[in-house]
């Protein structure tokens, strides 16, 4: 590679030919600012419009300043990223971006952890001298899971390229010219009626206000509050390895035990786990991919492979939207958190003597798309939802802080019994490849019934977006594909359609990670190393734990032994499994 | 008449039309604004259920046509009228008054620039200079020129085509 030298800022840089000003900057530890700009490395998203003009410089010789995300380095270039020009520039440039956007940033979602909000800071704006069009002309879009505050979006178009690139579902476009710029859905239809899914990546990488969450937790302050009311929780895996970062903890940090100490501390009846759910899919799910392994074997051509796993809403809504034909392929499974309502509902409900009307199931997910899942009506009984809604790991934090409570200085506490019983199996649901590996160690063991040799499959983990692994069942060659980001999916679906799929199972995440980098997370401003170490926690869980297989999780055990019988049955299948919709989206009408 | 309020039926053969015209350039998601020029041209604007077609034809999502659609002021979502009016909005025209006049368009329309009546009867649209500054404001209906144009005089216009 031919390596190009310049100066910036009186100091010298040698880069690889190709690379960008603000990359050449980095390397010699000049921070340029960056608005739209957006390059997250471990998915190869790069994000660079040039849009903003915010990390303008000054290059010799050029009339006009260059962006410098978006300019590439050449041989003998002298740069001034901080003149007199260029700072005054950038004022100027955030100025105008602040000159039609709302100045209500006392009472947005989005205080305190904004972008834009953080760039005035930096920028020392005190005033905001250009008066731009401020007249609201869109209005709010509140759909189950997202709301998008349109008056509050910059045109970064960061949202765009996670929803048509990363994720290929292609619900947003930036529309319009001038102050009438935003993004939004085809015909500006609500998001409810677009192509989204809900996995709330545009969420993740918004820097301002204009996309945020459905927040519950004005409604949980109310239920907590009512005495009528026994009000329980689910947390989710990737809850505990990323809570701790809102309370300034290490990303990585583990946090179960202080978790469950605040969720008690709030109120809650019964603070239990999804992962014990996760541990029921397993049971449920495995069963299902070994009967169709079973039947595969014998020569029933009928049976669909290669089964693919359901516990991702978003990913849910993306074939039930874009891969119609394919609806009888992926497992019926509900997901944890639906198998959790359904039976903290019945189950547990009558174990308590509680009436269904007068439980509340709520869910901490580190997922917007939860929000949405809820709410569909094949997981409602007379109008009575199984989880009655869904927060996520963010709205947790805000209300932990709201509440007083010191997280910090709470000792570890455990779940409840027996919804909060789990296996080390029940923790890796919460990131890529989990869910496989903990199917593969039920499967392989009810498969063989011999033990498993070693536990921990190495061979399925990873941050690669599409990994595949072939996992001897006893002389049987099981093959597996994973897939994280719906872009990726769609690669693997495309060759189940042509019939050129060779797996067996394939495990999908709609988000990068799986839902360790979840659209209810925390946020990760652009840096996905966060995401690694999330992951490196949600194992370490996993290692800690003496059961790490989900069929041998005692709660299950009686769960089955006194309620459901055995997996598959008809009480199960009742309870913990569903069937898919064609949801496609259409416009055309044809004569 | 506003983008939403116009629903179109397409009938086979409009959809045949469309699907040519994205033959014509390969299906090639890259040639999207060579795409709906033509099929503008073909239809004379550009319906949701139009998009939808081409977003097919090209593989491309609805909403980055509709993005498309909604940035550049050529394309239209809304059918002109049947006398379409074009004022002209350039130096000369608006120094001599243009945007009065621009306005009593509207008041008497009831229809913003880029909309069409009700009735279908008229269209409002923006251009810069048709080289007639000398008659400077110049209005046109059709392919009929007003010169001198002022506000007092757009009722008398319009009723020429009642």
């Amino acid at each position: 590679m031919t390596k190009i030298k310049l100066t910036i800022d009186k100091k010298e840089v040698k880069v690889e030919q190709g690379s960008t000003l603000l990359e050449a900057a980095k390397k010699v530890g000049i921070d340029i600012p960056t608005l739209c700009y957006m390059h997250l490395d471990d998915i190869n998203v790069n994000h660079k419009p040039g849009g903003c003009r915010v990390c303008s410089v000054e290059v010799e010789g050029r009339r006009n300043l260059a962006p410098a995300c978006a300019t590439e380095v050449a041989d003998g270039m002298v740069i001034r990223t901080n003149s007199v020009r260029v700072l005054n520039a950038r004022r100027t440039v955030l100025s105008l971006i602040l000159s039609d956007h709302p100045k209500d940033c006392l009472s947005c979602a989005k205080s305190g952890n904004c972008d834009l909000q953080n760039m005035a800071i930096r920028f020392g704006i005190r005033e905001t001298p250009y008066e731009g069009c401020e007249i609201s002309r869109y209005k709010e879009d509140f759909s189950p899971s997202i709301i998008r505050d349109m008056d509050k979006c910059i045109v970064c178009r960061r949202c765009e390229t996670m929803c048509n690139d990363f994720q290929t579902v292609g619900a947003l476009s930036a529309i319009n010219r001038g102050f009438n710029s935003v993004v939004a859905p085809a015909f500006q239809m609500d998001l409810e009626h677009s192509t989204c899914t809900y996995c709330g990546q545009c969420v993740a990488v918004c820097p301002t206000g204009a996309l945020t969450e459905v927040d519950h937790t004005n409604k949980l302050i109310r239920d907590l509050a009512n005495p009528n009311k026994t009000v329980i929780v689910q947390t989710a895996p990737a809850v505990r390895a990323a809570l701790g970062e809102c309370f300034d903890l290490k990303p990585g940090t583990l946090v179960t035990g202080k978790m469950t100490a605040a969720l008690r501390e709030l109120g809650f009846n019964y603070v239990f786990d999804t992962d014990f759910a996760a541990d029921l899919t397993i049971m449920e799910e495995g069963t299902e991919i070994l009967n169709r392994l079973s039947k595969h074997l014998a020569g029933d051509k009928s049976v669909k492979l290669p089964i693919l796993t359901s516990c991702c809403p978003g990913w849910v809504n993306f074939f039930e939207q874009q891969f119609t034909d394919l609806l009888d392929v992926p497992s019926t499974a509900k997901s944890p958190q639906q198998m959790f309502g359904a039976i903290a509902k019945t189950y547990f409900a009558d174990k308590i003597n509680v009436k269904r009307e007068d439980l509340v199931v709520v869910s901490i997910m580190p997922c917007l798309a939860k929000k949405y899942e809820c709410q569909r009506e094949e997981f409602k009984v007379d109008g009575n939802p199984d989880v009655d809604y869904s927060i996520s790991t963010r709205e947790l934090a805000a209300l932990i802080k709201r509440a007083n409570i010191d997280f910090m200085s709470l000792s570890d506490e455990e779940f409840d019994a027996p919804m909060g019983e789990s296996t080390g199996a029940g923790v890796i649901f919460g990131t890529t490849g989990g869910v496989i590996e903990a199917a593969v160690r039920t499967a392989y063991e009810l498969h063989t019934n011999k033990k498993l040799p070693k536990v921990d499959f190495h061979e399925l983990r990873g941050m690669q977006g599409i990994r595949q692994a072939t996992i001897d069942f006893d002389g049987f060659p099981v093959n597996i594909g994973i897939a994280h980001g719906l872009g990726h999916a769609r690669e693997l679906l495309e060759k189940i359609q042509k019939g050129e799929s060779e797996f067996h199972a394939i495990e999908i995440m709609a988000c990068p990670g799986g839902c360790i980098g979840g659209g209810g997370q925390p946020l990760h401003h652009a840096d996905l190393s966060i995401l690694a170490k999330r992951m490196e926690a949600i194992y370490k869980e996993d290692g800690n734990k003496v059961l790490r297989k989900s069929h041998e999780n005692p709660s299950i055990i009686k769960l089955y032994e006194e309620f459901l019988g055995k997996p598959m049955s008809e009480k199960a299948h009742h309870l913990l499994h569903t069937n898919y919709i064609n949801r496609s989206k259409k416009v055309i009408y044809i004569q | 008449m506003t983008q939403d309020q116009v629903k179109v039926e397409l009938k086979e053969s409009d959809v045949q039309k469309i699907k040519t015209i994205c033959a014509e350039f390969d299906n090639n998601g890259g040639e999207l604004i060579n795409v709906l020029h033509k099929t503008q041209n073909t239809f004379g604007y550009l319906p949701a259920e139009v998009q939808e077609v081409v977003a097919q034809g090209l593989n491309v999502s609805v909403a980055k046509v509709y993005g498309v659609v909604t940035f550049y002021s050529y394309f239209t979502m809304i059918p002109k009228g049947e006398h379409p009016i074009s004022l002209c909005t350039g130096t000369a025209c608006y120094v001599r008054g243009a945007d009065k006049v621009l306005d009593e368009l509207k008041k008497v329309l009831e229809i913003e620039v880029g909309e069409t009546t009700a009735d279908g009867k008229f269209s409002i649209n923006c251009l810069r200079c048709v080289g007639a500054c000398g008659l400077a404001p110049v209005v046109m209906v059709g392919d009929k020129t007003y010169g001198r144009v002022a506000p007092e005089m757009i009722k008398g216009i319009l009723e020429e085509y009642q």
